[in-house]
């Protein structure tokens, strides 16, 4: 069981209390109307998966409730940092 | 005679005796046994037959690697375990074991006629052979399969036992404890680390216990550590998982060795967070393979030598040795020095270390160099074996009892794969030993290949002058996979080790490959004519060995499986009759019959009443969402699809919830009771879910709106009261609040008092008739609920069910997320157009009503469908065709959601997703069923009361 460090608590705790929320910084535009059918495609549908370091959403939702962002490795499954949300991708 | 107990060696106790019964024949034992030892002290070698084959099979190893040995314990009442292996099975008084994969008996077997027929069985048969024709799978392949593959019986009783749970913290955890493991222990023991020593075994030890020289240093080390405060030794625990930041799994065998289960736990799962994880697991010996390597009697040298030492039992009277490692002499010249004749050593090898010749010389015992076995006589048992040169001259035969194989060694790396380390090829060990940790472990001992067990070499196959396809030379005992079967899958294209495990089965089940996986690799390499670092390992996973699904479920069983969830209601209705259903982890009342109704009867005389009088109905499991803040309506205006910043305080709405690929995800009337506090309402099934997704949008997308959202799900108790006499039954209880239409019109909400207690009074309703949904601090509710029902007598009130509601909310169209609506229904074609905000920039999902599929025709779209035969009552679920007259397979343009007897229209009405639906409004469909098709026509989804005018009574 993966331990997560969460930025708000500031505690590392078991992946039990966390939720996973799908990949991170992917920002809503803030005017959907303005966007292509392929720009909204985009932004609704297509992923990175990439092999190796993956920038993540979490949630701490047995705990703060907190949304954060994370960085991964897919491969070794390491979590490399935890960051508040809203903070630059790391 | 052959295999016997010897006087005077081992460490059993053989002051005393225990009687177990083997395939219901009684047997003498000693405490320390295992069921392997008890039964060759008793002269038994047949344990067992193959899965495939239904081969003889006996012992092949001594610890937790063995293939073969595997038996079923009965202890009564339910408690049967099946596959367990004989040599990790303590004795006890009243032991009862049952050999298995054998009818009618051990000995006389009828499924051996596969053994007979092998060559029509070769690897990949099950895939090539069971396919034509189709028809016959179902009834025959695959019942005659099923009754002659697997290994032992399931279970038919529910166990009876209770499992416990566990979790630990520790600097170091070492799994383990042989000579390596309890050194690592005493170090960091000394270092004043806390320390967990784990074993499989019921005594530490591991190698040391087949090693006389020892025993005196493993008594003391073991009574230091005991004696140490921050040292926790576990026994009979295996480690059978490692995952992620050194999180180890464990299951300690309690009461299996008992011959009184008691009434404690009979396991107990270690969930062990280790700072340091230092792996000690030791290496297991490795088989030949040559023909008859499986007959009862061939085994592993050094389980031969662990019998001797350890059980004082030995496995035979004359004995050969097959050796192409230095380890199995020495356990040659230990067999020897206690008295037993070993006939020869046989070793592939041109020449050895001098001392081993000298010793061998000195014992007497023959040596036969650069030679091989080539075959096994005996079927139940090893009469003798057969040796050639290795250029295949000089054949003959040597009458023996016992055979034991000296194929080098596998160091145990399977937990270091669990934990993702990497493994290097190590020439000299023939075998891959671990190299990066991904995690803090490490691995000692030989468990590292730091051991000097000698020399040896590495070797698919034993040469044989017999040719290759005419013999059965096995290389995974438990799954009968051959050395030609390797050889087939590489003739048919298989490559990667991973498609050769699963065309042959090779390293699968339950020993997953512990004696199989290194030889499988050196015979696909010489096949292959690659190195075998170039074909991979195939992966290890969890469990090492395996464990009961008893220990890994724990308490979570039966009533804890998962919670139920009660109302305050709950317990009325239970005293009042209700046939419960569960909705999203709630018990929830499905209708109250009464006098011996049936539900179609109870459901009926539900829903007249509330639409001719009043009923009253528990919603309380409705989800709750508690919205607060300066910006709450602008954040509920950008959630839903429907505006929400004009509505006044003290109005409801209708939200509709999209996801932002633009499909219905929830919905519930929402009230705003302040200018900056809205009560939510979701669906029951729903309410975390949006919770969440409220949380997402409000935390990371717009996170400069003022807004707190909090649950209040179970804060409330809703008490729904619904029809015609509702408002007459609560105006005598309500204070506060002026009930009369004109200033409390349906959509309204008003807080006020209800038999004294503080009320959110909402005039909304889900039947269609004029209805109040009163909600009321959950403590309150079942009182309420009683004054409510008190009331109602006079009106001749009735309680109704989920069931009731439904058929209610069907009759007049209202729509069930999640029923009507499937994850793929936007809301056009739900019909909800008029809840989506036309004005609006943007809310959740609007930019997707405009993809180009959400707006090209042809969409399955919700509309209602009347049966010709009025009381047909379509399935849900049903397919629709247009056409029943074309051939099959039929084009299906959709499917029944929803579907009901209405007491109210004396018909059936129901709701469907039809393909262009909204434009087939009066266009007849049909539902084919078995034996008959139903024609049913379009409608429009409102069947009662389609102005309204009941509900703004």
């Amino acid at each position: 069981m993966i331990l997560i460090h969460c930025p708000y608590c500031d505690q590392t705790l078991p992946e039990l209390e966390f939720a996973y929320a799908g990949e991170g910084h992917i920002a809503r535009p803030t005017d959907p109307s303005a966007l292509s059918d392929e720009d909204w495609e985009r932004y609704l549908f297509i992923r990175d998966n990439p092999r190796g370091r993956h920038h993540e959403r979490w949630r701490h939702i047995h705990g703060c409730g907190r949304f954060f962002n994370a960085v991964r490795d897919t491969v070794t499954d390491k979590f490399e940092m935890t960051y508040k949300a809203g903070e630059p991708r790391q | 005679m052959s295999a016997h107990r010897i006087a005077g060696l081992g460490r059993i106790d053989r002051s005393r005796t225990v009687t177990f019964t083997f395939d219901g024949k009684a047997m003498q034992g000693c405490p320390g046994d295992t069921l392997a030892s008890a039964l060759l002290a008793n002269s038994v070698v047949l344990m067992g037959r193959s899965f495939k084959y239904h081969r003889p099979r006996g012992l092949l190893g001594a610890g937790a690697e063995e293939p073969n040995a595997l038996v079923s314990v009965d202890r009564g009442g339910g408690r049967f375990t099946p596959n367990l292996r004989a040599t990790a099975v303590e004795i006890y008084e009243g032991l009862n074991v049952r050999s298995q994969n054998r009818w009618p008996s051990l000995k006389t077997d009828f499924g051996a006629i596969n053994d007979r027929f092998g060559r029509f069985f070769p690897a990949g048969f099950y895939n090539k052979t069971f396919m034509w024709p189709r028809s016959f799978w179902d009834k025959l392949y695959e019942p005659t399969i099923r009754r002659m593959a697997g290994l032992g019986d399931a279970p038919i009783e529910a166990d009876p036992d209770v499992y416990a749970a566990t979790y630990a913290h520790c600097d170091v955890l070492i799994v383990g404890a042989g000579p390596a493991g309890i050194d690592a222990a005493l170090e960091a023991c000394a270092a004043r680390k806390q320390v967990i020593l784990i074993d499989e075994q019921d005594e530490l030890g591991g190698g040391a216990l087949a090693d006389p020289a020892l025993w005196p240093w493993l008594e003391s080390s073991l009574n230091d550590l005991a004696a140490a405060p921050n040292v926790t030794l576990l026994s009979r625990t295996t480690a059978f998982g490692f995952y992620h930041d050194n999180f180890i799994g464990a299951g300690q065998r309690l009461t299996d060795h008992l011959a009184e289960p008691g009434h404690g736990p009979r396991e107990r799962l270690w969930r062990i967070r280790a700072g340091e994880v230092i792996l000690a697991q030791g290496a297991i010996e490795r088989p030949l393979v040559f023909a008859g390597n499986d007959v009862p009697g061939v085994m592993l040298a050094s389980a031969a030598r662990t019998y001797l030492v350890r059980f004082g039992v030995a496995v035979g009277d004359r004995v050969v040795l097959m050796a192409v490692h230095d380890s199995g002499w020495r356990d040659a010249f230990v067999l020897a020095r206690a008295g037993m004749k070993i006939a020869a050593i046989v070793d592939l090898r041109a020449q050895v270390a001098p001392d081993l010749m000298a010793e061998a010389a000195e014992l007497g015992v023959p040596v036969e160099m650069n030679s091989a076995v080539i075959g096994v006589s005996g079927r139940h048992a090893v009469t003798g074996a057969e040796i050639a040169d290795s250029a295949g001259g000089n054949r003959h035969k040597i009458v023996c009892d016992a055979v034991l194989m000296a194929g080098g060694w596998t160091p145990s790396v399977h937990l270091w794969s669990h934990s993702k380390g990497s493994l290097a090829w190590s020439e000299e060990w023939g075998a891959y030993l671990a190299d990066k940790p991904n995690e803090n472990v490490r691995c000692v001992g030989a468990c590292a290949g730091k051991w000097n067990y000698g020399t040896g070499v590495s070797i698919g196959a034993l040469p044989t002058p017999d040719d290759p396809a005419t013999i059965k030379a096995f290389v995974d005992f438990q799954n009968d996979v051959t050395a030609k079967d390797i050889a087939l899958a590489v003739r048919e294209g298989m490559k990667s080790v991973e498609h050769i495990k699963r065309y042959t089965t090779n390293g699968m089940a339950t020993d997953q490959g512990k004696t199989s996986n290194l030889n499988a690799l050196q015979l696909a390499s010489g096949a292959l004519d690659r190195p075998v670092q170039a074909i991979g390992l195939t992966t290890f996973r969890p469990p090492y060995t395996p464990q009961t699904f008893g220990m890994l479920a724990g308490d979570a069983k039966g009533a804890l499986f998962q919670p139920t969830r009660k109302t305050a209601i709950d317990p009325w209705a239970e005293e009042h009759g209700a046939v419960f259903e569960l909705v999203a982890q709630w018990r929830r009342a499905r209708y109250f019959p009464q006098g011996g109704e049936d539900m179609h009867a109870a459901v009926a005389r539900e829903c007249l009443t509330v639409r001719s009088g009043v009923g009253i109905f528990d919603a309380s499991t409705l989800g709750k969402i508690e919205v607060v803040g300066p910006d709450a309506a602008e954040f509920l205006n950008r959630m839903y699809t429907n505006p929400w910043k004009a509505l006044e305080p003290g109005r409801c709405r209708y939200g509709l919830l999209l996801r932002e690929d633009g499909f219905i995800t929830d919905d519930g009337v929402s009230a705003r009771l302040a200018p900056d506090r809205f009560h939510l309402t979701t669906t029951t099934g729903g309410a975390a879910r949006v919770l969440n997704m409220m949380e997402d949008y409000l935390q990371t997308e717009w996170p400069d709106l003022d807004v707190w959202l909090t649950s209040t799900t179970e804060q409330y108790a809703v008490i729904a009261l619904q029809g015609p006499k509702a408002r007459e039954v609560i105006a005598p209880l309500v204070s506060g609040i002026d009930l009369s239409s004109e200033s409390f019109p349906h959509m309204a909400v008003r807080e006020g008092t209800i038999c004294g207690v503080p009320t959110r009074l909402f005039r909304v309703s889900f039947t269609g008739e004029l209805g109040f949904e009163i909600n009321v601090p959950a403590a309150f509710g079942r009182y309420v609920w009683e004054q409510v029902w008190a009331a109602g007598q006079a009106h001749g009130i009735t309680p109704y069910g989920t069931e009731t509601m439904h058929v209610l909310r069907a009759e007049k169209g209202y729509i069930i997320v999640g029923q009507d609506t499937d994850g793929t229904v936007t809301p056009y074609d739900a019909a909800l157009d008029w809840a989506v905000g036309k004005k609006k920039a943007d809310f959740v999902g609007k930019r997707s009503l405009a993809r180009p599929d959400i707006v090209a025709p042809g969409r399955k779209q919700l509309v209602g469908l009347l049966t010709d035969d009025p009381a047909e009552v379509l399935e849900e679920g049903a397919q629709i065709v247009a056409d029943p007259r074309q051939p099959i397979p039929m084009k299906m343009i959709g499917h029944v959601t929803s579907s009901y007897w209405s007491a109210t229209l004396g018909r059936s009405v129901a709701l469907a997703l039809v393909q262009g639906g909204h434009e087939r409004m009066g266009e007849t469909l049909h539902v084919p069923m078995p034996g008959k098709t139903i024609a049913a026509k379009v409608s429009g989804m409102v069947f009662h009361d389609p102005d309204g005018s009941r509900l703004n009574g």
